[in-house]
């Protein structure tokens, strides 16, 4: 990556972030920038925290109990994890998709418009265009153009993981969070998501973790290396992966541990 | 090497034996009691059975007016009982995870599935019968809408449980509130389970005597009024076998063969239902 692109805005802000699973410390002041349509991948071994520091994007970790978080994530400037922050409009900006397909028991059509129509009331004609944008956006539109009445999870694994990032972008968020969004798919899935990732990246500030290091260092921009919790390294892919500074991130990269 | 092999294969012959065995000793009671009932039921079971009422001892009759109360009351029952099962099921599985509430819950709902039904027909004699001052299809329904409450907590709270939680995730992430979350992604994925839970509820009730012997008891005439002591089959049957009138006695046979005919249904239909709709997911 060229060194222009790395000025690029930042759109997410990390701050002395830490969380907890009850007494476990899961992340230790963590502090990471996020830059505005870039992809930025998040690796390291299995427990290193890549996930649990995605979940706290969106605050995915409210669901349950004992898990928190203290410190300071800014999106545009903004702490979103200030409980005064409204949890349904943060997600409205900040999509996810998940490691496994998550398509609801319902038609192509309705998937998506299941997420529009919590912040929009749009005509059944507005909504249409909608649903279609979306699927084109992900690649999908050609496959399921036909059968859009049919149930969502009557498609192939491939299928249904573009029906999510569908479903996610139709919203129309500013950051996209992919938590290892091509681990229960093929390698021709795989290559199709990761194309659409490229294309994405355009409109959509995009954070993905991933244990595929290749992936990381054919999409990603910029990567962060974690390990226990620990941010061990940040920076630009090519640097992370040609050059890294610590030692730890080398030994990793370089298959010596993992 | 080959002993191994050689013990092994014995072993599985032993075990599978044993298995097919018991299935079959099982399945033996089971054709034998269906048996039983076509012989003696099939004859009796005639047009009659459908149009007229029961009989005083040595004219003719028939049970429309039995038949015409259990499903009454069954649907009453059913219509009482489930959505309150539904929401309780449903508070389980989807916001049972943190306080004593739900556990607790749990736990006493446990206890009144396996309650005795003769029990549940007492309690309601005691809270509505004796207050009343007489039998009413009423009682028997409210009976029998507690005999289907628990049935249906367990199914749904199971069936939402086998939603997997990442679609719950995955609707939390688009900004939906939860009872967003429940309603339109959590109980229509579970939609078929809870349907077989219903069904197989109405099932389990419309076989159930001692509930209504307290409660709706049984009507010699025939009556929609739910006021009103109403006829049922359970306790058509329990008082015309016991009873020494060979026409009774048919009738009773006829009756028995219909319960067990539609609880068969109910199950079959359940199990089918069920299973296409796993199959399509």
């Amino acid at each position: 990556m060229s060194a222009e692109q790395t000025i690029s805005a930042p759109k997410l802000i990390v701050r002395d972030l830490n969380f907890y699973y009850g007494a476990d410390r899961a992340l230790k002041d963590i502090n990471l920038v996020v830059p505005e349509k870039m992809v930025t991948a998040f690796i390291g071994p299995s427990g290193c925290g890549k996930s649990t520091l995605l979940r706290t994007f969106n605050r995915m970790y409210q669901l349950y109990p004992k898990q928190r978080a203290t410190g300071e994530i800014l999106l545009d400037g903004e702490n979103l994890l200030d409980k005064r922050q409204d949890l349904n409009n943060l997600r409205a900006k900040i999509g996810m998709v998940f490691q496994k397909p998550t398509p609801f028991p319902m038609s192509i059509h309705d998937n998506i418009a299941f997420g529009v129509k919590l912040y929009e009331n749009l005509s059944k004609h507005d909504m249409d265009e909608r649903v279609e944008w979306a699927l084109k956006k992900a690649a999908l539109w050609n496959e399921v153009k036909d059968k859009l009445k049919q149930s969502g999870t009557g498609l192939s694994g491939g299928q249904q993981q573009r029906l999510c990032i569908a479903r996610a972008i139709a919203v129309k968020p500013q950051v996209l969070l992919l938590d290892e969004p091509t681990s229960a798919l093929d390698p021709i899935s795989t290559a199709h998501i990761e194309k659409l990732i490229d294309e994405l990246k355009k409109e959509f500030t995009i954070v993905i973790v991933t244990h595929n290091m290749q992936q990381a260092a054919r999409v990603s921009d910029f990567t962060a290396y974690m390990y226990l919790g620990d941010l061990i390294e940040f920076g630009d892919t090519s640097t992370v992966f040609t050059n890294p500074k610590r030692k730890e991130t080398e030994d990793y990269i370089t298959g010596r541990f993992g | 090497m080959f002993d191994l092999y050689a013990r092994r294969r014995a072993i599985n012959v032993v075990t599978l034996s044993i298995s097919v065995f018991t299935m079959a000793f099982g399945l033996f009671w089971l054709v034998w009691i269906l048996w039983t009932l076509l012989e003696y039921g099939l004859p009796n079971l005639g047009l009659h059975v459908f149009t007229q009422t029961t009989p005083p001892p040595g004219s003719d009759g028939g049970l429309i007016n039995a038949i015409f109360g259990s499903v009454m009351m069954t649907a009453v029952g059913v219509l009482i009982g489930t959505p309150i099962g539904i929401l309780a099921g449903t508070y389980l599985a989807e916001f049972g995870q943190r306080g004593w509430l739900a556990p607790v819950t749990r736990f006493i709902n446990d206890v009144l599935l396996s309650a005795p039904s003769i029990v549940i027909g007492m309690f309601v004699y005691e809270v509505y019968v004796a207050k009343v001052q007489h039998f009413a299809g009423w009682g028997g329904a409210f009976a029998l809408a507690i005999i289907v409450v628990p049935v249906v907590i367990r199914t749904t709270e199971n069936m939402l449980r086998l939603v997997p939680n990442s679609l719950r995730e995955a609707a939390a992430a688009l900004g939906a509130p939860q009872w967003k979350v429940i309603t339109f992604v959590t109980l229509r994925g579970a939609r078929a389970g809870i349907l077989t839970g219903i069904l197989l509820a109405i099932a389990r009730v419309s076989g159930e005597t001692a509930p209504l012997l307290f409660t709706a008891l049984n009507n010699q005439f025939w009556s929609t009024n739910m006021n009103q002591p109403m006829a049922n089959l359970p306790v058509v049957i329990f008082q015309f076998a016991m009873s020494p009138y060979d026409d009774w006695q048919g009738l009773a046979w006829a009756g028995a063969l219909l319960i067990t005919l539609s609880v068969l249904t109910l199950n079959i239909v359940a199990r089918v239902i069920f299973r296409q709709k796993t199959n399509t997911q």
